[in-house]
């Protein structure tokens, strides 16, 4: 332990702790920019300077040390700070009141905290013909005008994620973000997960907004909407109407769709459940019948579908070729749904509140999303745009009454739900391969599957015994840790050894869809944490925790599709995929 | 120019042998990319990322981050103007803009034809000299805006007396 005052205050920490860090355990906060706890400090910005004797020091990347005499407020360090902060002004444009980050921008927030009323410095923001929008993606916009270079977009995006989309170019006053070869973020690398979006302090980075298109969908009196939720969007949303992070508020979502306007509401969590009885199927088919590549590893994350083709595409053998859950849901919709209910599939769309940015891209990947003989899902919104979207319509969120969701797509058992969270997908997939298996149901306390759950580990493992026969499995989240797991795959390919694990789960994002680039913003481990909990006790509560015991997936299969992996399941249900390269050049 | 791709390739693959087992090498190895093409062409971009195994986005971010990367062919004739303290006293400015003009084309660029490639440069080392002007190794002194067009016509004989 370190003994040191701040601001005359005696603070003890380990060594090691930051300045920062140990600022914030004796309950001063520290102003930052650039810092984010999810990321190393580069140290960037200058805000978060402290004085240690006569030298001022960025207290984020400075160690604390024995004896230290720290002051973090003095007229000279606010000086110091609201010189960095006009600085920083000096080449950010002056758009806060149509900027989509005006309530959550970091920037705005400071300037705000010290009453920056007028500034010496002249403002050279350039133009936006001079520098304009990248908005070549169908998930994420790049406002490079609002960038304020402090590098959390570079370092999530190469360190975290392992992408390597963005990077610094050039030097001094002409430092911009942006892909090599100053090429589109749509012809780069980039994979969509907008954990860019989640970690940029300003506008610079944001999630394509299409909530105005759906109001159009809404007004038009000739179109048939349906919507449907994503797990983790449940747990997070109430976030933006003052409810702490976890709390279930299914009950009142369903409420607020249906008075945005949509005709029918339906939950993801349907298709989850839909997607473990085609995965799992497909799991049986490869471990216990030998037909086809091992380990099969899931596929519905799109971020990570598309980080696959580019970087590991001779992993697609592997691939489920099941498409994600709210893929399945739009697909039925538009054949099941639309004939029970008699309406036109040209009329109908099939909107999707979703945790992700990819999901936005994914509904437009491939042939294959055009199943119904429509595109499947017309349009997904992340879970930040509905939450706009209500407040635009001027819901009173928090005195809603709880509504359930529509029939046939909208019922759905804990194990739907848990796919909102890194080891989630894995853990129904077993429940409901042990119950097809071994014939007999999983006993209750080994419904959760707690070496695969948490965010300790970026890689967690485990061995289960499937009647007899060990299955060898493995969870990855948050992209960056995939390669090491793949690599451990591929060599014992090319060596023509067993393979290393039978079944593998990866979900892209830091904890899974929890922790998803279209999340409300703030985000930290805790959060996280938080929401994964709070699916958890969605799950304890439902009233069937498996899959295959969900009654309206019964009638599906009854009704409409015969059996899993049957060739109506596989026309809807199921997708391909192909090489892609990083670069168009 | 698939041709070129796979000579430039091919090129850059036999280059980066000496420089694949050691870390931290790929300034050194990017110097030679661009000793050999007078700059970093995209093409041998890829074979570094491949067989150093460093992604494009850090190599670019490295290749912009130096002045002294070129990413663009330069002109089969580099014109290098002198802009340092005594060439600028004595006009070295106006003598820059007389070549652009002549060439139709801002410094730090090559014309279209691909044959001249005008860059400004600080000091040549002969300040008695200045302005000075050095085309691919031959020195100018005392150069006038009105020298422009007879140097650019004098190295469009020379060029195409080679055949280029």
């Amino acid at each position: 332990m370190v003994k040191l005052t701040i601001d005359s205050k005696v603070v003890e920490v380990p060594e090691g702790t930051t300045i920062l860090e140990a600022a914030k355990s004796a309950q001063i906060k520290i102003p930052t920019l650039c810092h984010h706890p999810d990321l190393p400090p580069t140290a960037a910005c200058g805000i978060c300077i402290v004085k240690v004797g006569n030298r001022m020091v960025r207290s984020c990347c400075t160690p604390v040390a024995e004896g230290m005499e720290v002051i973090t407020r003095d007229p000279d360090i606010i000086e110091a700070r609201r010189t960095v902060l006009k600085l920083t002004l000096s080449k950010h444009p002056n758009e806060c009141l149509t900027c989509l980050k005006n309530d959550t921008c970091e920037l705005r927030k400071l300037s705000a905290d010290f009453g920056i009323r007028d500034t010496e410095f002249a403002n050279i923001t350039p133009s936006k013909e001079e520098m304009p929008l990248d908005d070549s993606t169908k998930s994420i916009v790049l406002d490079p005008r609002k960038c304020i270079l402090c590098g959390r977009c570079v370092e999530v995006c190469q360190n975290v994620q392992n992408v390597w989309a963005l990077s610094m170019l050039k030097r001094g006053i002409s430092t911009h973000i942006s892909p090599a070869a100053d090429n589109k973020l749509g012809d780069s690398p980039c994979i969509k997960c907008g954990q860019c979006t989640a970690h940029c302090p300003t506008g610079a980075l944001t999630e394509r907004d299409d909530t105005q298109y759906v109001w159009s969908l809404l007004q038009d009196p000739e179109k048939y909407c349906v919507v449907q939720i994503a797990p983790a969007v449940r747990v997070a949303i109430g976030e933006a109407f003052g409810y702490k992070p976890g709390e279930i508020t299914t009950g009142k979502i369903y409420a607020a769709l249906r008075r945005l306007g949509f005709d029918a509401v339906f939950d993801t969590n349907f298709g989850a459940d839909v997607t473990i009885m085609e995965e799992g199927s497909e799991f049986i088919e490869r471990f216990v019948n030998g037909k086809g590549a091992l380990p099969l590893i899931t596929s519905c994350c799109p971020a990570w579908v598309d980080y696959m083709e580019k970087y590991f595409s001779d992993m697609i053998p592997h691939f489920s070729s099941c498409k994600s859950p709210h893929e399945i849901v739009g697909a039925l919709a538009k054949t099941y749904y639309a004939d029970k209910v008699n309406i036109p599939t040209e009329k109908m769309r099939v909107i999707s509140i979703m945790p992700c940015t990819a999901k936005k891209f994914e509904i437009l990947r491939s042939e294959e999303m055009f199943s119904s003989g429509f595109q499947d899902v017309d349009v997904s919104l992340t879970t930040r745009e509905l939450a706009r979207m209500i407040k635009q319509a001027g819901i009173d969120f928090v005195n809603l009454p709880e509504e359930e969701a529509d029939s046939p797509l909208g019922a759905y058992t804990g194990a739907g739900t848990v796919f909102g969270f890194s080891g989630g997908v894995m853990e129904a997939a077993l429940r409901t391969v042990h119950a097809i298996v071994t014939g007999k149901e999983m006993p209750e306390d080994a419904l959760e599957v707690k070496p695969i759950l948490g965010l300790d580990k970026g890689i967690k493992e485990m061995t289960m015994d499937l009647a007899g026969k060990e299955v060898r499995i493995a969870v990855a989240h948050g992209i960056g840790h995939v390669q090491a797991l793949l690599e451990k795959v591929r060599e014992a390919e090319q060596k023509g050894e067993e393979p290393p694990y039978h079944f593998i789960e990866v979900m892209a994002c830091q904890g899974g869809c929890v922790g998803g680039g279209g999340q409300p913003l703030g985000v930290t481990d805790e959060i996280r944490k938080a929401r994964m909990e709070g699916l958890m006790k969605d799950d304890r509560g439902s009233k069937q925790r498996c899959s295959h015991l969900n009654p309206d997936v019964k009638k599906l299969y009854d009704e409409f599709l015969g059996k899993p992996l049957s060739e109506r399941s596989h026309h809807l249900l199921h997708t391909s995929y192909q090489k892609r390269e990083l670069y168009k050049k | 120019m698939a041709d070129d791709k796979v000579k430039i390739q091919e090129d850059t693959r036999k280059m980066l042998v000496k420089w694949k087992t050691k870390r931290g090498s790929l300034i050194m190895a990017l110097h030679e990319i661009q000793g050999a093409f007078g700059y970093v062409p995209w093409d041998s971009m890829e074979v570094v990322a491949e067989e150093l195994k460093i992604p494009m986005a850090q190599i670019y971010s490295v290749l912009t981050f130096y002045n002294h990367f070129k990413l663009t062919a330069p002109g089969k004739v580099v014109i290098s103007i002198c802009d340092g303290t005594a060439c600028h006293i004595k006009g070295g400015q106006s003598v820059i803009e007389a070549f652009e003009k002549e060439l139709g084309v801002p410094a730090g660029t090559t014309t279209e034809d691909g044959l001249f490639y005008i860059q400004i440069v600080r000091c040549l080392g002969c300040c008695g000299l200045a302005p000075v002007v050095v085309v691919n190794g031959k020195t100018y002194g005392r150069v006038t805006p009105l020298d422009a067009p007879k140097i650019v016509a004098e190295w469009r004989e020379t060029m195409a007396k080679e055949g280029a």
